[in-house]
Order: C-alpha cells, then sequence, then structure tokens
C-alpha cells in the first residue's frame, strides 16, 4: 500500500440540432457536430491515451492496471463515427488488467426522477459491456458521482455489486481521509471508495497552470506525494474525466508524459501497487461507515446538483422530461423511448448553467450554445415536439399491453 | 477638471438615445465633482423657463445661460439652432419651412421671410451652413471661458469641437454615438461622412460607445486604433416605482419595440417575426412605441402581412409613460440593423422586462443575460419571442439575472472613465 486505483469517465451526449418551434421534424440531433465531435476527441484523446495506457499495461507485465466507464451513448457514438476506438478499448479488455464499471447508460440524472428508469438504464448498460468487453461489471458509478445514502441501498438492493464509487468530499468525511475504503451507512455488503479530490484535481486540473505553486508537476513528484500516504492510507483514488488527457490538457502540456513515467515512478517504491475498485474492494475492510444524507457530486466548488439544477430553466426541464415518462413508454415505440432516454444526458441541463456564466471556464469550452438560454429553448422545443408525438401515438396507434 | 462640452438636450426634451447619453453622462460627471459647461442647441431660449433655475437673467446680448437645480456644477449655454438630434439635410429643411410657415399664420403673409427668423440669429436654411454657423457661436461663446477640455458629441457639433479647441488651444475629444453607416446603410452621404471624417482626424481623442463602433471608425475611416477607446453608454435608476402591479389586467402578453421607427431600427424585422408568431400563438399583441421616417410604412405593413389588429403604435412616449409602457411588456425586442450601443435594453432590464436583442449592437458586447440573434434571422427572433412567452422559468431568470446585470452598467463608471481619458490627454508628454 498504498494501491493507486485509476478510475476514467468516457462520455460524450449526443447534441441537439438547432431546433426552433416552428420545426416539425422528429430528427433532433445533430450528426454533423456529434461525428465531427467524436472524431476529434478520438484523435487528441482516446486513441493516443488509450494507446499509451496499453502500451504501459504490456510493458509493466500486469503491475499496471486502471479502470474505465464508458456510456452507452459513447458506445453508440464509436460505432457510427470511430469504431477505431472500440478496437483498442477491445484491446485493453483483452489485457486482464482494465476494468469496467457501470453506470447509468445515458448518462442520466434518472436516479432523482424515477427509480424505475434508472433500474432499467443501469440494467441496460451491463449489458452493453458484457456484450462489448466480455465483463460483468461489479462496480458501480452513478453520473457525474451523484450519490447519497438512498442510492447506495438501492445498489445494493439489486444485488450484483460489490462496491460503489463516489467524491471524498469534505463535509461527508470531517476529519477522515479519502484514502481507506468504507462502508455507506445502512449498508451491509456494498463498499464505498471515495475519490482523492485533491490529488485527481492536481492531474485533471491543475496540471497546465503556470500559477500554481506547483507547477511543473513531474511523474516523480507526484510520485512522492502519493509515497507519503504510505502509513496513514490503503488507497488513494483518482477517478477524473478520461478527456483530462489530450482535451482538457492538451498534448503540449505534457500530459501524455507525465503518465507515461507515472507507473515506474510509482512502482519504485516496492510498497505501492496499482488496483482496479474491484480489487480495492477485495483488498481491505472497510474502516468506518459513511453517511450521506444529502446528495453529493464531484461537480464544481460546490460538489452538489447546482452545476445541473441551480437555476429555475434548469428544474423546469428536468421536470417536464420525466413527466412525460408514462406517457413514452406507453407508446410502446422504440424511436420515441430512445429520444427521451438521448435527452435525459445530464450534459442537457449542464449547459443551461447561469452559475459561471460571467467567468468563461470549463462550463463554457465544452458548451455547443452561446448562452444556457440558448440551450433551454433548444431542449424545451425538442421535448414540445417529442411530447406531441406521443399523443399522435396515443390517438392513432394500437394499444399494447405493457410488457 | 473642467469641460466644455457640445450637447444635445436634457429632460424632459429628450427624443432619444443621443439626448439620453448626453445627459447621463454629464449628470455622472456633475456627481464626480466635475464642472461643466453644457452647449446645446435650443429654438426657444424662453421654453425652459418653467422648468429651471435661470442663473442669470435672460438677456437679448450676454450670457443667457442656466442651471439645473440637481446639477450643481453644469452650466447650459443654448445657442439658438434648429439643429436637432438625427436631423438629416431633409428633414432639417423642412423644419425650417415648417418654423416660416408657422411664423407666417402668426404675423400675416406680408412679412419678407428675412425678418421672420427669430432672434437676432440667422439661421441656415442649409443644415451644412447652419452645422458651421454654430461652430462660429460656439467658438465666440467659449471665449474668455475656463476650460481644461473640449468634449464634443455627434458629429453635427464636431466642427463647432474642431472651432473651439483651435480658439481655446485646448484638446478635443470627439464622441462618435453613431456613423453615417449606421444611420444610412452603405448609401453614406458624403457631406456628412466627410464631416464626421474630419472630427474624427481633427480630434486629439475619440471615444465610442461599443467595440462594434470603434471597428467602423478604424476601419471605414481610416483612423487608427491607439486614437480610440471605448466607453460604454449606462443607466440609472430613475427612482423607485411600487413592488405593486399597476393595476393593468392582462390576459394578452405584450411585446414591445420601443425606438425610433427608421430603418436602422429594424421595424420590419419586428413586424415579420410577430407575424409568425401570430401564427402559433394567440394571445399577444405587439406594441411598436416610438415614431419616426418609417412609421406610416410600418402601419401599412402591420395591415398587409394580416396583423394590423395585433400590432399598436403609441406614437413618441416620454416621461412616465415609458415606464408604463415598459410595466406592461412581457418582453422587449430590438432587432436593429446596426446599433451603436442601444441604451433602450438597458432601461427594460432596469425595469424587469427581458430583452431580446440584435447582434449587431454595441450594447449585445455588454450584455449576457439577453437574447441575441442576428436582426435578418426572422425566424429564430420569432423562437425566441415564443420561447419566452411560453416559458416562465425563462423569463423569470432573464428578468433576475439581467436586472442584476444592469446594475453593473452605470453612468458614473462612463464618466469616470471619461476623466481617466481627460487625464491621460492632460498629462505632459
Amino acid at each position: 500500500m498504498p494501491s493507486i486505483c485509476f478510475y476514467f469517465q468516457v462520455h460524450q451526449p449526443v447534441r441537439l440540432r438547432h431546433y426552433t418551434v416552428f420545426d416539425e421534424n422528429e430528427h433532433y440531433f445533430d450528426d454533423h457536430k456529434n461525428s465531427t465531435i467524436c472524431r476529434k476527441v478520438a484523435n487528441k484523446c482516446y486513441l493516443p491515451a488509450n494507446r499509451l495506457i496499453l502500451d504501459l499495461i504490456r510493458r509493466f507485465d500486469g503491475k499496471f492496471k486502471v479502470s474505465y466507464s464508458i456510456t452507452g451513448t459513447l458506445l453508440e457514438q464509436f460505432q457510427h463515427y470511430s469504431p477505431e476506438v472500440m478496437s483498442t478499448f477491445d484491446a485493453l479488455a483483452q489485457t486482464g488488467c482494465v476494468e469496467f464499471l457501470a453506470e447509468t447508460y445515458y448518462h442520466s440524472l434518472s436516479f432523482l426522477y424515477s427509480h424505475e428508469e434508472f433500474i432499467d438504464q443501469v440494467h441496460k448498460h451491463m449489458e452493453t459491456v458484457k456484450y462489448y468487453f466480455g465483463q460483468a461489471p461489479r462496480v458501480f458509478r452513478n453520473t457525474e458521482l451523484i450519490y447519497n445514502n438512498d442510492l447506495a441501498a438501492l445498489i445494493e438492493s439489486m444485488d450484483c455489486f460489490d462496491a460503489i464509487l463516489t467524491e471524498g468530499a469534505d463535509h461527508i468525511l470531517g476529519y477522515r481521509s479519502p484514502n481507506f475504503v468504507y462502508q455507506p451507512k445502512g449498508c451491509n455488503k456494498l463498499k464505498l471508495l471515495l475519490k482523492n479530490y485533491a490529488l485527481s484535481d492536481d492531474i485533471a486540473f491543475r496540471f497546465s497552470n503556470r500559477d500554481w505553486a506547483q507547477w511543473p508537476l513531474t511523474a516523480e513528484k507526484f510520485a512522492n506525494w502519493v509515497g507519503n500516504v504510505n502509513g496513514c492510507g490503503n488507497v488513494v483514488n483518482l477517478f477524473m474525466d478520461y478527456e483530462t488527457f489530450g482535451e482538457h490538457q492538451w498534448e503540449d502540456t505534457g500530459i501524455f508524459n507525465f503518465v507515461r513515467h507515472l507507473p515506474e515512478e510509482i512502482l519504485k517504491h516496492p510498497d505501492n501497487n496499482f488496483k482496479t475498485p474491484s480489487e480495492v474492494a477485495e483488498s481491505y475492510d472497510s474502516v468506518d461507515s459513511v453517511d450521506v444524507p444529502h446528495i453529493i457530486s464531484w461537480a464544481d466548488t460546490e460538489r452538489d446538483l447546482s452545476a445541473w439544477l441551480g437555476n429555475a430553466m434548469q428544474s423546469n426541464a428536468i421536470h417536464e422530461l420525466y413527466r412525460l415518462e408514462k406517457k413514452i413508454k406507453k407508446t410502446n415505440n422504440e424511436k420515441i423511448i430512445a429520444d427521451w432516454r438521448k435527452l435525459q444526458a445530464s450534459d442537457h441541463f449542464y449547459y443551461m448553467c447561469t452559475k459561471y456564466f460571467a467567468d468563461g471556464d470549463v462550463h463554457k469550452y465544452f458548451n455547443p450554445y452561446d448562452s444556457p438560454y440558448d440551450s433551454y429553448i433548444n431542449f424545451m422545443n425538442v421535448l414540445g415536439n417529442l411530447h406531441s408525438r406521443c399523443s399522435d401515438q396515443a390517438i392513432g396507434g394500437e394499444v399494447c399491453s405493457t410488457p | 477638471m473642467k469641460v466644455f462640452m457640445l450637447g444635445w438636450e436634457f429632460p424632459p426634451f429628450i427624443s432619444g438615445g443621443l439626448g439620453t447619453a448626453c445627459y447621463g453622462l454629464t449628470r455622472a460627471m456633475d456627481q464626480l465633482g466635475m464642472e461643466v459647461t453644457f452647449v446645446l442647441p435650443k429654438m426657444v431660449a424662453g421654453q425652459y423657463a418653467t422648468h429651471v433655475k435661470l442663473l442669470t437673467p435672460q438677456s437679448k446680448a450676454s450670457d443667457p445661460s442656466f442651471a439645473l437645480a440637481d446639477l450643481k456644477n453644469v452650466k447650459f449655454c443654448p445657442i439658438g439652432s434648429l439643429l436637432q438630434p438625427y436631423s438629416t439635410p431633409e428633414t432639417y429643411h423642412r423644419q425650417i419651412e415648417e418654423t416660416l410657415r408657422q411664423k407666417q399664420l402668426l404675423h400675416g403673409g406680408k412679412i419678407s421671410s428675412a425678418s421672420l427668423l427669430m432672434d437676432s440669429s440667422d439661421y441656415s436654411t442649409d443644415m451644412y451652413v447652419e452645422v458651421y454657423r454654430y461652430a462660429e457661436v460656439a467658438a465666440e461663446l467659449a471665449f474668455n471661458r475656463q476650460f481644461d477640455i473640449v468634449h464634443a458629441h455627434d458629429w453635427m457639433t464636431y466642427p463647432a469641437g474642431i472651432a473651439v479647441a483651435a480658439a481655446s488651444g485646448r484638446p478635443l475629444v470627439i464622441h462618435v454615438h453613431s456613423t453615417e453607416f449606421d444611420r444610412s446603410g452603405e448609401h453614406v452621404n458624403q457631406t456628412i461622412y466627410d464631416i464626421e471624417r474630419e472630427g474624427m482626424e481633427r480630434a486629439d481623442k475619440i471615444i465610442t460607445v461599443s467595440h462594434y463602433t470603434r471597428n467602423i471608425v478604424i476601419s471605414r475611416y481610416g483612423i487608427s486604433g491607439d486614437k480610440v477607446e471605448v466607453v460604454y453608454n449606462g443607466v440609472d435608476r430613475c427612482g423607485s416605482w411600487p413592488l405593486d402591479e399597476s393595476g393593468i389586467k392582462k390576459d394578452e402578453k405584450i411585446v414591445l419595440f420601443l425606438g425610433r421607427i427608421t430603418m436602422q431600427k429594424g421595424p420590419e424585422y419586428f413586424l415579420q417575426a410577430a407575424k409568425k408568431v401570430l401564427g402559433i400563438m394567440d394571445n399577444v399583441k405587439f406594441v411598436m412605441a416610438g415614431s419616426g421616417d418609417m412609421m406610416h410604412r410600418s402601419i401599412e405593413m402591420a395591415a398587409e402581412l394580416g396583423i394590423g389588429h395585433k400590432v399598436l403604435f403609441t406614437g413618441f412616449l416620454r416621461g412616465e409613460d415609458v415606464q408604463k409602457i415598459y410595466k406592461m411588456a412581457d418582453l422587449y425586442v430590438m432587432p436593429s440593423v446596426s446599433e451603436p450601443f442601444g441604451i433602450a435594453p438597458l432601461e427594460a432590464l432596469d425595469n424587469d422586462v427581458p430583452v431580446i436583442i440584435s447582434k449587431q449592437s454595441g450594447v449585445s458586447e455588454v450584455l449576457m443575460h439577453a437574447l441575441k440573434v442576428d436582426f435578418w434571422d426572422i425566424n429564430e427572433i420569432a423562437n425566441k419571442i415564443v420561447a419566452v412567452l411560453k416559458f416562465p422559468p425563462l423569463q423569470m431568470t432573464l428578468r433576475s439575472h439581467g436586472n442584476f446585470e444592469v446594475r453593473r452598467l452605470r453612468w458614473r463608471d462612463a464618466a469616470a472613465k471619461c476623466a481617466r481619458i481627460y487625464e491621460e490627454m492632460l498629462a505632459p508628454v
């Protein structure tokens, strides 16, 4: 110990095209934009990062391990736009050193609004992962690491997971360190892995910031920090967006070089090792139970839901979306249901955030809209059209018994 | 700091953005303790006897200046002239003719035209000549007065600014509130363009109301960038109003266009968008508040589009009526073709009305909590109008954030920036 546990989140939403209230076309998505972005990120991030990780795994002969969670919506886009990325993930799966996690297929906030829908999406995701990578996920993470006691209870009741990931937020840990395995309050079997946000964000956010006191961050320096956990922690959970490697941190910051040298620096200390989340859950007992009555997440400084639900537009949009659930499912129309599910991606609501509108920062860089108002208007127009399709179905379509 | 300012109007006789801006800036400078001699064209000097506190008694020869009670450091010096904001050579000529006609009605038809012109000044029937005559009179006024800087607002006062600066040896700042390209599109009036350009070349410093306008000054007038600074216009809350609704119960939504009804402001785009909106929403009325050379054409157009019964024309509004119309509006739309700044959206936001503004405007550089469109994109304008009227959360968020945003766009910041520019100009090289 400590065991380094890397987890990379891999996701792209299916972005909407410009949709006015006068539009009647039932195709809501901007295929051109989505395909362009998918290929761009593939070239800047997914392909070079996957190749690098693959190389490192082979070089260190099983000692270097990582884990991923790839959303269903992105897996679909890889099929359409960049199948070569799938082959690299395939190769990674074959190494035996890569674990795939489960999440909601559509990267949704469905846990907050419909447990039925949430469970459906998780199952669908697990089936998809099994299909592509031959692995049955045993570790779960919710969209944007959104978590509370209720989520843990629900996951435990599904009886197919060993552990769940979330943010090591200060206000739930108190004096305790995220570098141990915990147990969710009220659970018996499930284990809780908490992100070490300080060390994770050093790589994911601060890496290229020249004003940072620790810039430049070398693999050696980082390995030393990790090594300091020795004796006062079992695990260092480094959870981050995969786009850190090449997109959030561009290649010229030296991020790939950093990763290239990291395993050897870490493994220089014989006490250190790399583990996947399942291995961590298996190797270490939980040291305490953690009570999280109110929702936390890994987003922004607040680490709560304000990035997606902080203003009236966001709450309204998401509320209207889930209000349609029964109607949508009643149509039994695959296309309508799939469209509705693609609209559930948390990104759509993220774009409507007015929190940091004044400061150009991470929110804006990945926002396809000029303003949060434009994204709300667009989303609501699409939702309006989707709703009208349901009514048409109800009037003209045949009545089927629910499956 | 003493400023010799060549401006336009002051309340309650404000006819548009230019007057509002001059007044707003001067008032803020007054509050900063700067002393301003404010020269403005006025037809009838006695018009203000009831509205202002006279500084010196009215006399035919010497100094007919006056002050306003709440502007301690500003001295107003009117010059008899028919020049008005937004004048064109044609409108000016019509004005002279109209004035003559009225005098003839008063005195009978036997008196010669020459003696019909009032006061002792000879108004010229030609606007350009009048502009230069104004300059002469201004230079005379400036004689024997002490000031540090000359500040001229809008093209008609540029020759006056040049004259005063030359006579006094003080530096000249010209303030570009609009250019011929904004007012007349590509068919610019060459004479006016020449006057604008000369003003820009002779000035020591140029202030524009937006980067949008600054770019025009640099690219269309050949001026060097380091001579041009941007000072955004502002808005000041004109006192608090009661929080309760004014008792106007309305079932219908009201979409407001407020401004001069002229080509520059895009009235036809407003009406085309209105038609699209009315195609899918019924309980909405469109109000055009203002007057201008396209007003009649707009009334015709509304009728031609078949929406005449849904479009109301209020004519020119001032004072309390402006507040009232903002209170009734659910949305304010500014589809300007080319707007150097655009103060009205700020006033709308100040009155809790969400706004849709043209991207081809200076104010879109400073506002974030506003919906923005390309002026020609009628479909998108209509799309956004429907969205605001249909979705209360959208309206609420725009209103509260927008209202908060305008609080940092105050005239005192503009005045402070002008003061800084003056100081840089006066600093020994």
